[in-house]
């Protein structure tokens, strides 16, 4: 006989609500006639994530389950819902952004620069699939973290990446490089989530089972397997390490992050990196926490190279975009710094609260960033060369400020929100006796603070080219973007504390198995 | 006996994996991929026997509902490229770089 299984409908309910409306979202692509849909999807994209944001809260507010729901697969507990909240607002963000139709391709399929784009291009029409292909991304983040069995991981992190790659293929402008991020980003992906799955197999012939708590526990009980242990834990660390583009898989982060649309870029550089890193500490703290001996020296190689390979190749570059996209990379090594402050259950909570301070932090600031590049333009669309943003201080000195401003938080200033998510994390490592991991940061961040800097410069000292780029006027979207960004890196800068108090509250209730 | 489908499962992920660093028709580098993913259900299916509970067996059949997703997803992106290029090779794509 089979028994029904238990499944905790509200517990779910963000999760569940997500999918239910991107599922609604290809519905509407499907039925309503083509001018209807855009008015039909906003609102539907909108209230879902505000509505799953809610009811995050509603869970948070009931008191944070002690047990998996649906049957052990998922894990709702204190860091799942601070990172639902996180994503979830981030997403809501950058949904404003994706809003401005201007981004998105007139027709995919079309051959770029052919008659049949040409008329698609005068007829006005827009991808609104983007909405829905957009709320699956979001739901495949939302349960990425959440995973408590590898295969739902597996599962997740296909669902978050296959809208993705899709999504990167649609710039409606320089189609060709857009087209390219594309391949690539699916190829390497691919490659990547195969390596995982091979270490998910390896992982479940050790243990028996794919549950991380079953992991666990095997890893005291089950002796003579440990070549399959250790093979099985690399490969499912190189999956989750391309994910969040650590060195030595930073390779597709900056072509990526430039071809994409850009509201599709801070998507992916906020939650897709929240996300992972929830995921990445679900298997290196609950799965694999009492392996640390042997992952710990293999992480701090990886933590050092992101950070120095990230800071270093950012210096060299010339596009705007591909800065951010290497800023990204020293970030996640930031973050992996505290991956690695692992220890008692204190230590853990300090560690685990100031990463997921720092996610949320660098979430914000990144679509902040990423909106101020989607306004300046030129006649071919945004201006990404370096060159192109000399003395944007003097034509707009606004948006340069603020952008500016978004630039001394990522490099840690005091003041912006970024300090205290690098002091937070520092200071974890710190307590785990990891100084000269925190020695390594420090100048890597002085190295980054150097290229910040020097477009904060370019910007204010050069002279303005003759045919500069024009900022445009932003929709209200955007508008609201950039202004909620800035608005969360001075509050959080000034006032970190109620939301460094949540962090290390939610932190305090991980499902360790 | 099962360690022998165990050698031939990480006989074929590793053909799979020279396969993608190698071959310059994206085409043929998903394949490979595919074949990547196959190798696991392969892996997954032995140890369940080794086992003996069938959660491998389940394993490998979201395995083949994710990989069926990922051809859908990933012929869409390449014949897009294939439309504009005229090539499918992963060495014409190289605009982005430095």
């Amino acid at each position: 006989m089979i028994t029904a299984p238990k499944i905790e409908y509200l517990q779910l309910a963000p999760l569940l609500l997500v999918f239910g409306a991107a599922v609604l979202g290809v519905l509407v692509e499907a039925f309503t006639p083509r001018y209807l849909r855009r008015a039909i999807q906003i609102p539907v994209t909108l209230l879902s994530l505000a509505g799953a944001f809610a009811l995050t809260i509603v869970q948070t507010l009931k008191g944070v389950p002690t047990e998996p729901s649906a049957m052990g697969a998922v894990a709702v507990d204190g860091p799942t819902l601070f990172i639902w909240g996180t994503i979830l607002v981030l997403a809501f963000v950058c949904v404003l952004l994706v809003n401005d139709e201007e981004h998105f391709v007139a027709a995919a399929s079309a051959v770029p620069g052919s008659a049949e784009e040409e008329r698609a291009f005068i007829e006005g029409n827009v991808h609104t699939e983007v909405y829905p292909l957009a709320l699956f991304a979001i739901g495949g983040m939302l349960l990425f973290p959440a995973s408590n069995d590898l295969l739902i991981m597996f599962v997740a992190l296909e669902v978050m990446s296959l809208p993705l790659y899709l999504l990167c293929g649609l710039a409606r402008r320089r189609r060709l490089l857009s087209q390219e991020a594309a391949v690539k980003y699916f190829l390497l992906g691919a490659f990547s989530s195969a390596f995982f799955l091979y270490g998910t197999a390896l992982l479940y012939g050790f243990a028996g089972s794919v549950d991380l708590a079953k992991i666990a526990a095997a890893l005291g009980s089950v002796a003579g397997q440990n070549g399959l242990l250790y093979l099985g834990a690399a490969l499912v660390g190189v999956g989750l390490l391309f994910k969040i583009g650590a060195a030595p898989f930073q390779a597709w982060k900056p072509d990526v992050y430039q071809g994409a649309p850009t509201p599709v870029t801070a998507l992916m550089a906020a939650g897709t990196l929240v996300a992972a890193f929830g995921a990445v500490l679900r298997v290196f703290w609950v799965a694999l926490g009492n392996l640390i001996w042997s992952w710990e020296p293999v992480m701090w190689a990886v933590a050092i190279l992101t950070m120095v390979v990230g800071a270093i190749l950012a210096i060299t570059q010339t596009d705007i975009k591909r800065m951010l996209a290497y800023s990204s990379v020293a970030h996640a090594g930031f973050l992996l710094v505290g991956v690695i402050a692992i220890g008692d259950a204190k230590q853990n909570s300090l560690a685990l609260g100031a990463i997921l301070f720092y996610l949320a932090v660098y979430g914000v600031t990144t679509i902040g960033a990423f909106a101020v590049v989607t306004m300046v333009r030129d006649p071919g669309g945004e201006a990404w060369h370096l060159s192109r943003w000399a003395g944007l201080g003097k034509r707009s000195p606004k948006l340069a400020g603020l952008f500016a401003f978004f630039l001394l938080a990522f490099a840690g200033i005091p003041l912006t929100s970024g300090f205290f998510g690098k002091y937070a994390v520092f200071q974890a490592a710190v307590a785990d006796h990891a100084t000269p991991l925190v020695v390594v940061g420090v100048i890597s961040s002085a190295i980054a603070a150097f290229f910040y800097v020097r477009v904060i410069v370019l910007m204010f000292f050069s002279d303005p080219a003759a045919d500069g780029p024009t900022v445009v006027v932003p929709s209200w979207g955007t508008a609201a973007v950039v202004g909620f960004s800035a608005l969360a890196t001075v509050v959080l800068g000034v006032f970190p504390q109620p939301v460094l108090d949540l962090a290390k509250s939610a932190a305090g209730s991980l499902f360790v198995g | 006996m099962t360690t022998h489908y165990l050698v031939l499962s990480a006989l074929l992920f590793a053909i799979g994996g020279i396969g993608v660093l190698v071959r310059r028709n994206a085409i043929v580098v998903f394949m490979c991929v595919e074949l990547m993913l196959n190798a696991c259900n392969l892996a997954f299916v032995t140890f369940a026997r080794q086992h003996g509970n069938i959660e491998g067996q389940v394993i490998a059949f979201f395995v083949m509902i994710v990989a069926a997703a990922e051809v859908v997803v990933g012929l869409a992106i390449i014949v897009t490229i294939f439309r504009t290029r005229r090539s499918a090779s992963v060495d014409d794509a190289s605009l982005l770089k430095y």
